[in-house]
Parts: structure tokens; C-alpha cells; sequence
């Protein structure tokens, strides 16, 4: 069958995860390039795709909940928060007076416990949320993250408290530190790697959720939730899950972005958090598993690429004390202009912008 | 006694501050369907103006002119981002405010900086004493102005035929422009109104205080307030912010001595927890219009 990539001959090889040669080879190209890349860049600038890595996973989770569910919540700061503190409330130090600490280490305890403790909280507030509809439940998880910030604020113990915060989890894998230079590999190297490798599993079952029964019973929700119902879909059961599901990768991005900072401050889980993982999906693509890594990978650099502006514009200065604007305004502006324009102009985003290119290379030299 | 109705006043004071908020949210609600997270950033706006036209003329002069140019500022952002948007889900309009009201609010807190900037207002700090009970003179004229304000905007609504057609437009866009309602004039109008109302609440919160980059989370308590009045209800709006800005000066009171557990600024999340309670109940609001579905 060379030459008819197209052609499918089973059931099977249309559901396939990757289900054309091109997505075959592309995937292994970039793969190889991923590992690759950890020993040409810098480690600054490695720390930096690791931490988009992590927030990839976060917007996989809000992507699972308001892409393809349909319901919008800005509470996914809130989500983080459980998952970071429970992290780091499990790795912490057992005999510290002034923290709450049980001294396990080991990366997979921690990160499944941040996982099912946000996921926990994410059913929680389930029950709420199926109740509600649109704007009243973007109001009511807002609402979230203001009782959160407040509760993280003042549990000093948990937190460690406003302005002192306390440290993020410590990744220990089989008595492997991740967090510490090496004699192969340097700390950023290993960060690197290991959230490149907890992306892809993440990634790759969330994309196994979406094409599934559940996936497509949360795309029914989305699209007409009577509807749904009445062809026989168990709406308040899919929104729980939606929910809980996405509060769990929530929970695991919570816990691992604080390990790349290496601290947990209580007021860092605010509204513009949320905001940012927003921005996320709708830059990279609403209800895409790709999209939420493109969207994390474009926001996350941003702010990388803001601060070379002062070299190439000489209006824009690095620090609030000299004259012109700082590139904190332009980041900002620049945020609020990208989340108007691509809603504007390209609603399903970056991935929008591929599935562009791809057809006209398809269906080329016809533009139709 | 005294303490307590102080405390009340207190309360009414700030909570017409959240009226006012939640006014224009439910303005641009009943005309859109749209909640415009864009409302701290004119709040903001309002009162940034305020604070640099008082050093040119006199204060009550600068606030109508501050808030002709908010509105102005209202128009301007429906025109450029939500225009091209009718018919586009609710939730992708509500981001695209949020993105406003980044951009805007940057741009303002530049004009802020890391100082408090005053008004100018003719109250400052000054007290007045009805009998033995002292209240605040802001607090009385924030009241005062609500209610003359409330009151002309329901005229205006209930008499004048823009109110009507804005109705009209509300309760059925494509019908409304059947009989001749320009929609495109009445979302402009909406959001006039709405930026007017949360410039005006932005001057009477920076009032006596001074104004800091920081205020514009107060804007978000009219978030609550709406739902909790329902989001189409001009009138649950205002009994709602009046009550929530009573309840949490009640609780910022005598809060503390009851429950110190729960910190010394609980009553921040008191709007929050009352939402919450009040939508297990009535999941649309108090006021609010029960949605009919039907396939």
C-alpha cells in the first residue's frame, strides 16, 4: 500500500494513535530532537523548556476540562496549589517544627498523591459545577481561587506563610536526585529530561482519553449538553470527570513546576495564574492535546524573548527606574494583545495555523 | 450601638462602590450575554484620569470629564475587539475581555506608578458626627451618588425610548432588530454605561484613600455580587452589593473576636463563601432569570 497513506484497510489503523506515516516519522523526528537537545543548549535556556514542559501538562489538564468538556474554569490556579502543596508537604522535612513534613522523597509517590489529592478536590467542587452553566460557573471557580489564596495565605504550617513560602518537593528517582548537579549530567540536563519523558506519558494519555468513549462523550457535553443528555450520555457523571481528571494533571503540573523554581510561595497561586494557563490553550488550541503543548511552550518563552528586546529597541528598558516602558508592560501587553488577536483572528490557534499549512501543502497546487 | 451603625454605613458605603461594578456587569450581561472582565480595568481608568485632571480644574468638573472619556475608552474597546465577535461562543468573548483588560490595566498603572495617587476630592479623611455615631463623609457620598445614579439608569431604562430599545434588544437580539433597534448601537451604548458606571466606582474607591495599582482586585468582588444578584437583574445588582459590602463590614468588625481561626482579613473572602452558599440554593442567583432549555 506505498504510496496511499490514506488508505486504511481496518478499523483498527483509523483509530490508530498515530494513524498516518507523516505523523509517524514527524513524531520520532522530534522526539530525537527533544533528547537531543540537552546537550546543545545552555542550561539556562533549559530550564526554561523544562518549565514549559511542566506548564504543558497544567494546560493538557485545563485543555481536558474546557476544551473538550466545555466548561469554563478559571480555577486551575487553585488546582495547582493543592498538588504543589501536597508535594511538597509529603517530601518535606519530618522534623521540622515550623512545617508539616513526612520525608518521602520518591518522585512517584509524590507526584501521584499531588495528582489524586487535586484530582480529590477537583470532585469536590464537581457536584457545584455540574449544577451550573457558562459564565455563572467561570465566576464560581474565580471565586475558587480567592478562597484558596486566602486559606494558603494563613495554613502556615502547610505554606510556610506569605513572603517566607517553603521548599518545593525533592525529585528523587530510585535514590536518582534530579535536583542536584551530577557527574554526567548537570542539574538543568537532568530537570530537562525527566519532565520531557513525564510530558510525553501525560501527553500520550490524555490523548488516549480524548479519543475514547469518555473523550468523545465530553465533546457531546461541550457541544449541546440536553442533546447529550438525551442520547443517552450521563452529563453530571462526565463533567465529574472532567473535572476530577483535570484537577489531577493540574495537581502533577502544580507539584512539578515548584520543583523547577525550587519554592513554594502562598501568594504566587492567584487569578493570573490562571489566566496564564487560559492564554495557554488558546493560543496553542482549544481541545487539542498538541495545541496545549504548543500554547505552554509559546507562553512559558515569552517572557525569554521580552527580555531581549531591550538589546534591539532602545525605547523598551530593563528596569522601572529608567525612562520608557519596561519589558515587564510590553510582556504584559503583549499577553493581553496575543489572547485578543488569536481569538480574533485564529480561534483555534497555533494549531490552527498548522492544520493551515498542512492543507495547502495537501491539497497543492489547487487552493481548494 | 454607635459602633454597629457606623459599621453599617461603613458597609453601605463600599458596597454602593460594588453596585456600581455591578451595574455596568450586568448592563453589558443583559445586552451581550457577556460578563466583561474588562470592568477593574475602567474602574481603574476612571480614577487615574480623576487623579491627573484635578491638578488642571476642580473635582467635580474632572470626574465628568474623566468619565466622558471612559466611556469614550468603552466604545472604542467594543468596537475594535468585541464587534468582530457577535455570534462567537459567550466564553471566547469573556477571554477576549480578559485580554482588554491586561492591556488596558498595564497601560494605566503606568500612569499610576509605585506611588499613591490622590483625588483631590472634596472629603479626604473628614468625618461627619449624626448624634454620637461618626461616619465617614466619602461613605455618604458614595451612598448618595449610587442611589441618584441607580435612580436615573432604572428611569432611563423603565421611560426613555433607548431604554427601551436596549430592552427590546436584550430580551431578543434578532427581533429587537426586526423593528428597527440598532444592536450594534445598543452593545455600544452597553459598554459606554458599563465603563461609565465602573470609572465612577473607581473614583469613589480611591476617594480619601488615594488610588495604588492594587485596588483593581476590589473590582472583582462585583463578581460575586452578580451572581449573587442574578446576571441579568439591574436590581439584584444593587440590593446584592449593598448587602455584600454590609455583610463583610460586619464581619471585617466583629468577625475577628468570634473566629480569629479564620484570619483578621476573613471578611476578603466573605463575598466568595456567600456566592457559594447562595448558588447551592439558587444556581441563578437571587434574581436571576431561570434559563429555559429546550433542544
Amino acid at each position: 500500500m506505498r504510496g496511499r497513506p490514506l488508505l486504511y484497510t481496518a478499523y483498527g489503523q483509523d483509530m490508530a494513535l498515530l494513524n498516518t506515516p507523516g505523523k509517524r516519522w514527524w513524531t520520532l523526528v522530534l522526539a530525537l530532537a527533544a533528547i537531543t537537545l540537552p546537550f546543545m543548549l545552555e542550561d539556562d535556556l533549559l530550564v526554561v523548556l523544562a518549565t514549559a514542559f511542566v506548564a504543558a501538562i497544567g494546560a493538557i489538564g485545563l485543555n481536558l476540562v474546557t476544551g473538550y468538556a466545555g466548561q469554563v474554569s478559571l480555577g486551575h490556579a487553585f488546582f495547582l496549589a493543592i498538588g504543589a502543596y501536597t508535594a511538597a508537604a509529603l517530601s518535606g522535612d519530618p522534623d521540622s517544627t515550623r512545617l508539616i513534613g513526612f520525608g518521602i522523597t520518591s518522585l512517584p509517590i509524590w507526584l501521584l498523591a499531588a495528582g489524586l489529592v487535586a484530582g480529590l478536590a477537583g470532585l469536590i467542587v464537581a457536584p457545584l459545577a455540574a449544577r451550573l452553566r457558562g459564565l455563572y460557573l467561570a465566576v464560581v471557580t474565580l471565586g475558587l481561587v480567592f478562597i484558596g489564596e486566602h486559606l494558603f495565605k494563613h495554613w502556615r504550617e502547610l505554606t510556610g506563610g506569605v513572603g517566607v513560602g517553603r521548599p518545593a518537593a525533592v525529585p528523587e528517582l530510585f535514590g536518582l536526585q534530579f535536583a542536584v548537579d551530577g557527574a554526567f549530567f548537570t542539574k538543568a540536563q537532568k530537570l530537562y529530561l525527566l519532565m520531557f519523558v513525564l510530558l510525553v506519558i501525560f501527553g500520550v494519555l490524555a490523548r488516549n482519553l480524548v479519543r475514547s468513549r469518555i473523550g468523545r462523550a465530553l465533546a457531546a457535553v461541550r457541544d449541546r449538553d440536553l442533546a447529550a443528555e438525551v442520547i443517552g450520555v450521563d452529563v453530571t457523571r462526565y463533567k465529574m470527570v472532567a473535572f476530577a481528571v483535570s484537577s489531577f494533571y493540574a495537581g502533577v503540573a502544580g507539584a512539578l513546576l515548584y520543583v523547577m523554581i525550587g519554592f513554594v510561595e502562598p501568594g504566587s497561586f492567584n487569578l493570573a495564574l490562571s489566566v496564564q494557563y487560559i492564554a495557554m490553550i488558546l493560543v496553542g488550541g482549544v481541545a487539542t492535546i498538541s495545541g496545549s503543548v504548543l500554547g505552554a511552550l509559546f507562553i512559558t518563552l515569552l517572557p525569554r524573548v521580552t527580555r531581549e528586546l531591550p538589546a534591539v529597541l532602545p525605547f523598551v528598558s530593563s528596569s522601572s527606574t529608567a525612562g520608557g516602558i519596561t519589558v515587564f508592560q510590553v510582556e504584559a501587553i503583549l499577553y493581553g494583545l496575543l489572547i485578543i488577536g488569536f481569538l480574533i483572528f485564529e480561534p483555534r490557534g497555533l494549531f490552527g495555523i498548522w492544520i493551515r499549512i498542512r492543507t495547502y501543502w495537501k491539497s497543492w497546487p489547487f487552493s481548494h | 450601638m454607635n459602633d454597629l451603625v457606623a459599621t453599617v454605613v461603613r458597609g453601605l458605603g463600599n458596597g454602593s462602590i460594588y453596585a456600581l461594578l455591578a451595574l455596568g456587569f450586568v448592563i453589558v450581561y443583559k445586552s451581550m450575554r457577556v460578563i466583561s472582565f474588562a470592568q477593574p480595568a475602567f474602574m481603574m481608568a476612571g480614577g487615574v484620569l480623576v487623579s491627573h485632571l484635578v491638578l488642571q480644574m476642580n473635582f467635580f468638573l474632572a470626574v465628568v470629564l474623566a468619565l466622558l472619556l471612559t466611556g469614550l475608552l468603552g466604545v472604542g474597546v467594543e468596537r475594535v475587539a468585541l464587534r468582530p465577535m457577535i455570534g462567537k461562543p459567550v466564553f471566547v468573548i469573556a477571554i477576549i475581555t480578559l485580554g482588554v483588560d491586561v492591556v488596558i490595566r498595564t497601560v494605566v498603572n503606568s500612569f499610576i506608578g509605585v506611588d499613591i495617587r490622590q483625588m483631590g476630592d472634596p472629603w479626604g479623611l473628614k468625618q461627619l458626627k449624626v448624634g454620637s455615631v461618626t461616619i465617614d463623609q466619602r461613605h455618604l457620598a458614595t451612598l448618595v451618588t449610587t442611589l441618584v445614579v441607580v435612580a436615573a439608569l432604572f428611569a432611563f431604562y423603565r421611560w426613555s425610548r433607548t431604554g427601551l430599545a436596549m430592552r427590546a434588544a436584550s430580551s431578543d437580539q434578532e427581533v429587537a432588530q426586526a423593528q428597527g433597534v440598532s444592536v450594534g448601537g445598543v452593545f455600544s451604548l452597553s459598554w459606554a454605561l458599563a465603563a461609565m458606571l465602573a470609572g465612577l466606582a473607581g473614583v469613589f474607591l480611591s476617594t480619601g484613600i488615594g488610588l495604588e495599582q492594587n485596588l483593581w482586585l476590589t473590582a472583582l468582588k462585583a463578581l460575586p455580587v452578580i451572581i449573587l444578584g442574578g446576571l441579568d437583574s439591574l436590581g439584584g445588582a444593587v440590593v446584592a452589593g449593598l448587602s455584600i459590602g454590609v455583610v463583610e463590614a460586619l464581619v471585617g468588625n466583629y468577625g475577628g473576636s468570634v473566629s480569629p481561626v479564620f484570619g483578621g482579613d476573613f471578611f476578603l473572602v466573605v463575598p466568595y463563601l456567600l456566592m457559594l452558599l447562595v448558588l447551592l440554593v439558587r444556581p441563578y442567583g437571587l434574581f436571576g432569570t431561570r434559563e429555559v432549555e429546550r433542544i
